[in-house]
This record gives structure tokens, C-alpha cells and sequence, in this order.
């Protein structure tokens, strides 16, 4: 091997390795969700280019109303489900959409756009 | 219904003070709201509701009455909203008539002013919510429109610094219209972004390889200083083309970078970037290439990825808008306006201001606004945009009229029953659009695998860059960016992201237009591999009401008098099987005189004098008992009973008439549907609370085999439970009331819902027309559109997987053969494309069999 050869497959190998760190090994700590006067869990969610903030920190048993914004045009985001509650909305650009459930069991329950290229997810604790 | 109000507790003397009138209210004093309540019709409801009240934080003291339908409130709006409240209410299973309005709002610039926008509307008395959009300068207020009025709503706008704008905005009211407007918008930028890199792209592909053509290649020979300025043009154009048409992708690829996730925009950025990058360095410093004459620019593969992945992305966009044609005809269904008798006048207004029990007045060929129940008149009406029902139905005076459909032929008023969101309209749009954002179980999988797929394809991309580099032909470093560049692209996931939420939107819809409304992807997959379907008999095979069927006449009697006789007898009667000796006499226009003495025998029959004349109707233990000889009428008795029927003896004056039989009658399509699934393969099998001579009777009638007889109401989920245990996936057919706990129990339970009340809890398919037929319909729109998700997915699939492989250059050393990122690009746009194509062509999908059969109604 030619050192060009070994600097390209070092390189390589270091940028693979960061690949694999940088979008498999993230650990986001959650945002949690505020209560409002009415009983209600609620966070505003900005949807561009991904879901801001995309990890919400709920209790359990009280109801939870995500507000989503959608500020871009793109037409992959112009729905968000949440499969665990059989929810979903339509995002029009620039309207605040509400979408509402009531988590009963801890865990954590993905939401996602109808193709899934962006991601969140709620975690309800016990 | 009387007006709501809302006070202050100061003004507790005067409760009567109208929110119209402008009683400011006191921002913190304690308020009091009276809100009009639907859908309470026992004892216990108040009771309940009460106690749901009381139980929101907030809440102060919370009564409800029952006689005018009314909840009075007294809470703190520091603590809890009126919107809570509502939602409270709804939560406890009734209906508040609330009324939803738009306005525009002028001069909304920042979305700072957006808070106190809001703040303000919300605190009007009666304002249950209120949104504002920057993006469209609008406001969305939830109102009672009893308890406030519209004027006072814009003065409180008006009072935040914004003014409301009366002019109507022509398409901004339309929902459906801004969404299509959006999309076009989108649809024309992208196109023109298209045609800047189609252009651009031309002229790069002929110039990257001006040796090819006759004259080009005289003027610009390889090399050469003149085609080093073309090319360094090119550079400059193509990073325009980059920086217009593509300019999502770099965006797209920065926004999901900052939340360490990768997509599709990553990919197409990288690998255009790339491209772009290792020309520039090319052209700028080919010493650093040792083969330097083979220093060549791949300008021409930035430039028309780009163009075609825009190109794609713009199909796409047209495709995807057809797919959605269902949830946009149903919207498209509600009536704008409704005529409604105020104050005894007749007055137009706008459908979301109608209120629950204000009478409608509909004229032929007018659309209903609202759910409700005649109260005069009676006409023929069109209801198969909800139902799926080709025939007009008619209605009288009682009967349940539901919004969006279509009045024929007469005149008539009714009383709102249900308004708003509670209409069956907007029930059956929100369930369709939950079901169609839901998702197949497969579709799990295709998750977890995308969820990984990004950055695996980029660390392919960057092993195949090594591979080439290390072992690959000279030039060394170009093949290994053209391959780096070709995985990137090709690899791009759309196509299997969208293949099955595009199937189900589609499938969703189409049983919606049928008059079937699938509660999710998980109902549908389930639906499509059924082997037991359990049909309940009453109400579901049958009508589930008795209908006169038989007269057998004797000793001379005409069928007439007999009916007649029997017929005016039975008037008196409250016996559930009277009613129908009584509808089939005047069905068949005879004139009935009433009794002239009536005796009811418990568990036998009746005695009674009519026209002059002594009858004795009932079982044979009457006859018996008054010793009327029933010479060969038992025969015929036995005969009707063996049907299922309940035969019935009339004696005249001592001697023996005949008989008159009812029986609970098939629905007219039920043995051809059971005929159809049977085709479809799939076992039919009948449960009933009946006795087991009745219930086969019917079995044998309409082609079951396997009846399970005289199961208690409460046993029915049990039952199914057993044949479940038999390792069979098992649907269930019934009423969605009294069989919800078997609907539950099965795999699928499917619900035959009738007029307004389409929102049945326990069922995953529900039926909104009340026929056997909607269930074959469902399995085979179940079965198409899981066909086109298997479709989907594995042209999806293998496309992704073969697809990467040949990119890598695994073929090059067999067969010399090596992915050009141009075709990679084509193939990756149009991946996508088919899949919505694909999923398009099930909306031309038509239900067979069961239509061919023919209606014998």
C-alpha cells in the first residue's frame, strides 16, 4: 500500500467510525412538557427539517397536548403520527395543530412524519 | 334552547344578562358559564356529568339539567379554561354545540404579536379556544355561540392592535382550496427549479465530453486551455444549480444534521456536493492527480442528479395530491350554508353557526347541513355520499336525517340533533383521517430498518470510496468518487418510507367511499388474512324486527278478512309480534276497525270482539283450551315453525281461520354476501340467542353450516373466544352496542353501524350501511390494498438492495460493469414515482362479485 492509500483508508475508517458515533450513539436528554391550567401536558414542537425539541418528557396519566408548527414546505413533513395512540394530523404550513392523547402506560412512543425520515418520540414516565 | 349566558358572580342578581349585551367580565372574579349539552337522555347522565365537572381542577360548584339540557359551571379562569371545561364534558361521553369561526387578520407580522392575539380572544366570555396563524394571518376562535357573539370577538381583536378584515378572502376560507394552492405553489417552484438544472445540465453533459462529437471535439480537445475555461464556466454554473435547485437538500441535510439524525436530503447533498467538490479540486490543481490526463469533471453529475431528483420530487408532490382525493371529497361534502327558523323567520346562515336543536328547513335538491330528526314533512333522500347506498332512502317525520346528503324530492324541517364536530360527517373525516395516519404493522419493520439505513448507506458509500481506491483501476481516485457518489444516490430511501402509507391512505379512502370505515392499518391487515367470520343473527342477517310472512287461510275465511280481523285486533295489543300483524295488514291497504272487547290471555293469545264478531288469536294451548278443532292447520303450523317463523292461530266465531306467521326477515343482500365470502374462502358461522330450530331454520335459508344457538348475550365473546382457540383468526359481525364485548374480543370486529352513529367504539371496521355486503367489500378492499403494500415494498426493496450492490461495483469485476450516477438518479426519482403510482391505482380498484350478483331488494 501506498501511504496516499493508508491516509485514505485511515481517513476512511475515521470517518466511519464518527458516522456510526455521531447518528447511532446520540443521547438527548428530553424536553419536559409543561402544565397548563386546564390539566393538560403541552409543549410546542417546531417541525423544520426535524422535530424541535424531538424528545418530550411527559408524566403518565394526564392528558398531553403536543403543538406542532410546521415552518417549512416540504411536502415529507406535512404529517405527523403517533402510531402508539392512533393519532395523526395534518400540518398546514405556518398553523399550530394540536394534537392530543392520554398516555396510560410508561414508556417511550415514537412520533414521526408519514415517512419517516423525522423522528421524535415521548417518553412517559411512571 | 335558551340562550346561554355568562356573568361575573357581582352580577349573580341579574343572571339574566345577556354576553351580547357586553357584561365585561372581571379577569379574575370567579365565572359562571352555562353550556347547552348534548346527548343526555337518562337520569344517571346528569349525575355523571356533574361529577365529571366537579372533578376538573378549577371547578367551584357545576350542576346540570336534565329537562333543558343545560351544565352551569362555576370556576376559576385562572385555574381552568372554558376550553377545558368543554373538553371535560366531551371527555364524559356528551356534546357541547360549539361553532368555529375564521377570520383574517390584518398586519399579524411577528410571531410575537401571536400570544397576544390569542390571550385576548381566549378571554372573551364564550371564546373556548382561539388560534392565530402568521403564515395565512388568520384566527381560528371555537365559540359558544350562545354565550357570545361574533361582534364582540373582533372588538377584543380589534383591542389587541388587529383589526379584523371583513372582506372574505375568496380561497383563504377553504381549507382543502389553500392546502391545493400550497401544493401548487410548491408544484411550480420545483418545476421552474427543474428546468434551471434540465438547462444547465444539457450544456454541461455534451461539454464534460466534447470528444464524442464531431465538430466540439476539433474546437475542445482534451486538454486543451479553451475547454479548461468551459469547464471552469461549468463550475460556476453547475454550483448555481447547487445553490437554486438543490438548495433543499443542503438545507434539508443541515437542519437534520443539527438533530444528529440523516435523510434523503443528507444523501442527495452529499453525494451532488461530492461530485462538485472533487471536480473543482480537479480542475484547479491537477497536479495532485499523478495520472493527470485522465483528470476529467463530473460537473455534469451534479448538475443533472440534482435536476432529476427535483424533477422526481415534483412528481411526487402531483402524485401524492391524488391520494388524498378521498379525505378531500369528503370535506368537500359539507354544506356552506343552512336555512334555519329564527325569531319564525327563515334565515341563511353559515353551517358552523348552527346550534343543537334549532330547526332546519330543507327544500328539494338542497344538501342537509346538519345531523337531525324531522319533525314535518317527508321526502326521499340521497345518502350515498355517506353510506355508500345508490338508492335515495325514504324519510318521514321521526326519522334521522344525516348532514351532507342530499335531499330529493320533498320538503321538510328538522331538529339539529348534532352539530359541528359531532355531526357524522365530521366523525367519519376525523376517523378517516386517524385510520389513514396510522399505520400497517408491517410497516414497523420498514421503520426500524430506515431508522438505520441513512447512515449505513453513507458508510457504504465511504467503504466502497476505500475498496476502489486501495484495489480499484486507474484512475484510482475517480472511480472511487463515481462510486461513492452512485451509492449515495441510489440508496435513497423515499420509495420504501412511502410504500405503505401511501397503500393505506388510498385503501382507507377507498372504503370510505364505500361506505366502510377502517379504524387503522392494523384493522386492515388483520381484515386480509381472516378464515371465521361470526355473524350475529339479529340485526345483522336479519332485520331485527318481526314482519308478517305467512297467512294460511281455512274453513273458508278470505286472506283478507282474516288479516283484517287480526290486523284490527292486534291494534290494541302491545305485544311486540301485534305491531307486525298490524304493519302487514296496512301494507296490504286494508282498512282496520278497532275491537269492540279485548282480553288478553297471558301466555297464550288474545280474546277479543270485533265487527260482531268472536276471535281468538294465539298459540295452540288457546285453541285448545276453547276447544277449536285445528283440523290440519297444525301441519302448516309445524311447516312455518321448521322456517323459523312464529305461526300464530285465528279462530272466528269458535271454528278455526288459519294462521298468520311473522318471522324477524333476511335483509335482502344477506345470502348473496355470505354466498361471497364463502367464495372468498371463508368460514360463515352464525351466532344467536335464539333456539336452535329457528336459528338453523335461518342458517339454512341464507347457506350457514355452523350455528352456534341459544348463546346469551354475555356468552358471545366467549364464543368467539373458543373458536379463536381453535387457531383460527376470527372476525366478528354485530351491532356495535349489545355485541361490544365479542366485537372486541375477535381479531376484527366489524361494526354495522346505522345513520348518525358512526363512531362505535369496539369496532375496528365499521359498516355505516347496514348490510352484510359492506363486509365483503371490506375483506376484499383489505386484501387489495395489502396487495399493493407487498407491491410496494417489494419493488421498493429489491430495487434498494439490487440497486446498491451494482453502485458498489460488486459486477465490475465480472462483467465490467459500473453504475453511471446518472441512471442512478433516474432510477432513484422514479422509484419513488411508481410507488405512488402503484398506490394510486387501487383507487380505480372495483368491487367484483358482489355487485354481479345483482340487488334483489
Amino acid at each position: 500500500m501506498t501511504p496516499d492509500q493508508i491516509a485514505v483508508n485511515v481517513v476512511g475508517l475515521g470517518l466511519i467510525a464518527f458516522i456510526a458515533w455521531f447518528f447511532w450513539m446520540k443521547k438527548t436528554a428530553g424536553v419536559r412538557a409543561g402544565l397548563t391550567s386546564g390539566g393538560y401536558q403541552e409543549q410546542m414542537v417546531l417541525v423544520k427539517g426535524g422535530y424541535t425539541p424531538d424528545v418530550i418528557v411527559v408524566e403518565r396519566g394526564k392528558p398531553v397536548r403536543l403543538n406542532f408548527v410546521r415552518q417549512e414546505s416540504a411536502a415529507c413533513s406535512e404529517m405527523v403520527l403517533l402510531p402508539a395512540f392512533n393519532k395523526s394530523a395534518n400540518l398546514p404550513e405556518g398553523q399550530t395543530v394540536p394534537v392530543e392523547f392520554l398516555p396510560s402506560e410508561p414508556g417511550e412512543y415514537e412520533f414521526a412524519c408519514q415517512m419517516g425520515m423525522f423522528r421524535g418520540k415521548v417518553i412517559v414516565e411512571g | 334552547m335558551a340562550r346561554a349566558s355568562e356573568t361575573t358572580t357581582p352580577s349573580a342578581p341579574h343572571p339574566a344578562v345577556s354576553a351580547t349585551t357586553g357584561a365585561r367580565d372581571d379577569a379574575d372574579g370567579p365565572r359562571r358559564l352555562e353550556l347547552p349539552v348534548g346527548g343526555l337522555n337518562c337520569g344517571a347522565c346528569a349525575v355523571t356529568l356533574e361529577l365529571a365537572l366537579r372533578a376538573v381542577p378549577g371547578v367551584r360548584a357545576a350542576t346540570v339539567n336534565l329537562t333543558t339540557a343545560r351544565a352551569f359551571v362555576e370556576y376559576d379562569p385562572r385555574r381552568v379554561s372554558a376550553d377545558a371545561l368543554s373538553d371535560a364534558i366531551r371527555r364524559a361521553g356528551y356534546r357541547v354545540g360549539t361553532a368555529r369561526k375564521r377570520w383574517s387578520l390584518r398586519g399579524i407580522t411577528c410571531a410575537s404579536s401571536v400570544r397576544s392575539i390569542e390571550k385576548a380572544l381566549s378571554a372573551t366570555p364564550g371564546v373556548l379556544h382561539a388560534a392565530v396563524n402568521v403564515g395565512t394571518e388568520e384566527a381560528a376562535v371555537d365559540y359558544l355561540p350562545q354565550a357570545t357573539d361574533l361582534d364582540r370577538v373582533k372588538a377584543a381583536a380589534a383591542s389587541a392592535g388587529y383589526p379584523v378584515d371583513e372582506t372574505p378572502a375568496p380561497a383563504g376560507e377553504d381549507p382543502l382550496v389553500k392546502e391545493a394552492t400550497a401544493r401548487e405553489r410548491e408544484y411550480r417552484l420545483l418545476m421552474r427549479k427543474w428546468w434551471f438544472g434540465a438547462a444547465v445540465g444539457a450544456f454541461t453533459m455534451i461539454m464534460s465530453y466534447p470528444w464524442l462529437f464531431p465538430v466540439l471535439g476539433d474546437w475542445f480537445p482534451r486538454g486543451s486551455p479553451q475547454l479548461w475555461y468551459i469547464w471552469a464556466g461549468m463550475g460556476v454554473a453547475s454550483l448555481a444549480v447547487l445553490l437554486y435547485s438543490g438548495n433543499q437538500f443542503f438545507i434539508g441535510a443541515w437542519q437534520a444534521l443539527q438533530h444528529r439524525s440523516a435523510n434523503m436530503h443528507t444523501l442527495i447533498a452529499l453525494g451532488t456536493g461530492v461530485a462538485w467538490v472533487y471536480s473543482t479540486i480537479a480542475l484547479l490543481f491537477p497536479q495532485l492527480f499523478p495520472e493527470a490526463e485522465f483528470t476529467e469533471v463530473y460537473y455534469d453529475v451534479t448538475v443533472v442528479v440534482t435536476a432529476l431528483v427535483v424533477l422526481g420530487l415534483a412528481m411526487e408532490l402531483k402524485a401524492k395530491g391524488r391520494t388524498s382525493d378521498a379525505i378531500r371529497k369528503l370535506i368537500g361534502l359539507q354544506a356552506k350554508t343552512a336555512r334555519v327558523l329564527r325569531n319564525g323567520r327563515e334565515v341563511d346562515i353559515p353551517v358552523e353557526e348552527v346550534l343543537v336543536a334549532d330547526v332546519v328547513v330543507v327544500r328539494p335538491g338542497e344538501k342537509i347541513p346538519v345531523d337531525g330528526e324531522i319533525i314535518d314533512g317527508s321526502s326521499a333522500i340521497d345518502e350515498s355520499m355517506v353510506t355508500g347506498e345508490s338508492l335515495p332512502v325514504e324519510k318521514k317525520a321521526g326519522d334521522e336525517v344525516i348532514g351532507a346528503t342530499m335531499n330529493k324530492t320533498g320538503a321538510f324541517k328538522f331538529r339539529a340533533t348534532k352539530v359541528g364536530k359531532d355531526t357524522a360527517l365530521a366523525n367519519i373525516i376525523r376517523m378517516v383521517q386517524d385510520a389513514q395516519g396510522s399505520k400497517v404493522p408491517v410497516q414497523r419493520i420498514v421503520d426500524v430498518v430506515s431508522g438505520y439505513f441513512t447512515p449505513a448507506v453513507a458508510i457504504l458509500a465511504i467503504l466502497g470510496f476505500m475498496i476502489w481506491y486501495t484495489f480499484g483501476p486507474p484512475p484510482a481516485l475517480a472511480y472511487a468518487t463515481i462510486v461513492a457518489v452512485t451509492t449515495l444516490i441510489i440508496a435513497c430511501p423515499c420509495a420504501l418510507g412511502m410504500a405503505t402509507p401511501m397503500s393505506l391512505t388510498t385503501g382507507v379512502g377507498l372504503g370510505a367511499m364505500n361506505g366502510i370505515l377502517i379504524r387503522g392499518g392494523e384493522a386492515l391487515q388483520t381484515a386480509q388474512k381472516l378464515e371465521t367470520i361470526v355473524l350475529d343473527k339479529t340485526g345483522t342477517i336479519t332485520h331485527g324486527q318481526p314482519a308478517l310472512t305467512d297467512v294460511v287461510t281455512a274453513g273458508g275465511v278470505t286472506e283478507e278478512d282474516l288479516l283484517r280481523l287480526a290486523g284490527g285486533v292486534e291494534r290494541s295489543s302491545e305485544h311486540p309480534l301485534a305491531a307486525a300483524i298490524v304493519e302487514g295488514a296496512v301494507a296490504r291497504g286494508l282498512t282496520l276497525s278497532d275491537p269492540d272487547a279485548f282480553n288478553a290471555v297471558p301466555g297464550h293469545g288474545i280474546e277479543a270482539r270485533i265487527d260482531g264478531r268472536t276471535l281468538l288469536l294465539g298459540n295452540v294451548k288457546l285453541m285448545r283450551d276453547r276447544t277449536v278443532d285445528l283440523d290440519g292447520l297444525e301441519e302448516h303450523a309445524a311447516r312455518l315453525a321448521d322456517e323459523g317463523k312464529t305461526p300464530m292461530y285465528v279462530a272466528i266465531d269458535g271454528r278455526p281461520a288459519g294462521i298468520v306467521a311473522v318471522a324477524d326477515t333476511i335483509k335482502p343482500d344477506s345470502v348473496e354476501a355470505i354466498a361471497t365470502l364463502k367464495r372468498l374462502g371463508l368460514e360463515t358461522v352464525m351466532i344467536t340467542g335464539d333456539n336452535e330450530r329457528t336459528a338453523r331454520a335461518i342458517a339454512r335459508q341464507v347457506g350457514i353450516e355452523r350455528v352456534l344457538a341459544e348463546v346469551l348475550p354475555q356468552d358471545k365473546a366467549f364464543n368467539v373466544q373458543r373458536l379463536q382457540l381453535e387457531g383460527k383468526s376470527v372476525a366478528m359481525v354485530g351491532d356495535g352496542i349489545n355485541d361490544a364485548p365479542a366485537l372486541a374480543q375477535a381479531d376484527v370486529g366489524f361494526a354495522i353501524g346505522t345513520g348518525t352513529d358512526v363512531a362505535i367504539a369496539a369496532s375496528d371496521i365499521t359498516l355505516i350501511k347496514g348490510s352484510l355486503r359492506g363486509v365483503v367489500l371490506a375483506i376484499q378492499i383489505s386484501r387489495a390494498t395489502m396487495r399493493n403494500v407487498y407491491q410496494n415494498l417489494v419493488g421498493a426493496f429489491i430495487y434498494n438492495t439490487a440497486g446498491l450492490p451494482i453502485a458498489l461495483g460488486l459486477l465490475y469485476p465480472f462483467v465490467g460493469i459500473l453504475l453511471s450516477p446518472l441512471l442512478a438518479a433516474i432510477a432513484m426519482s422514479f422509484s419513488s414515482v411508481t410507488v405512488i403510482a402503484n398506490a394510486n391505482r387501487l383507487k380505480r380498484w372495483k368491487p367484483q362479485a358482489v355487485v354481479a350478483g345483482g340487488q334483489d331488494s
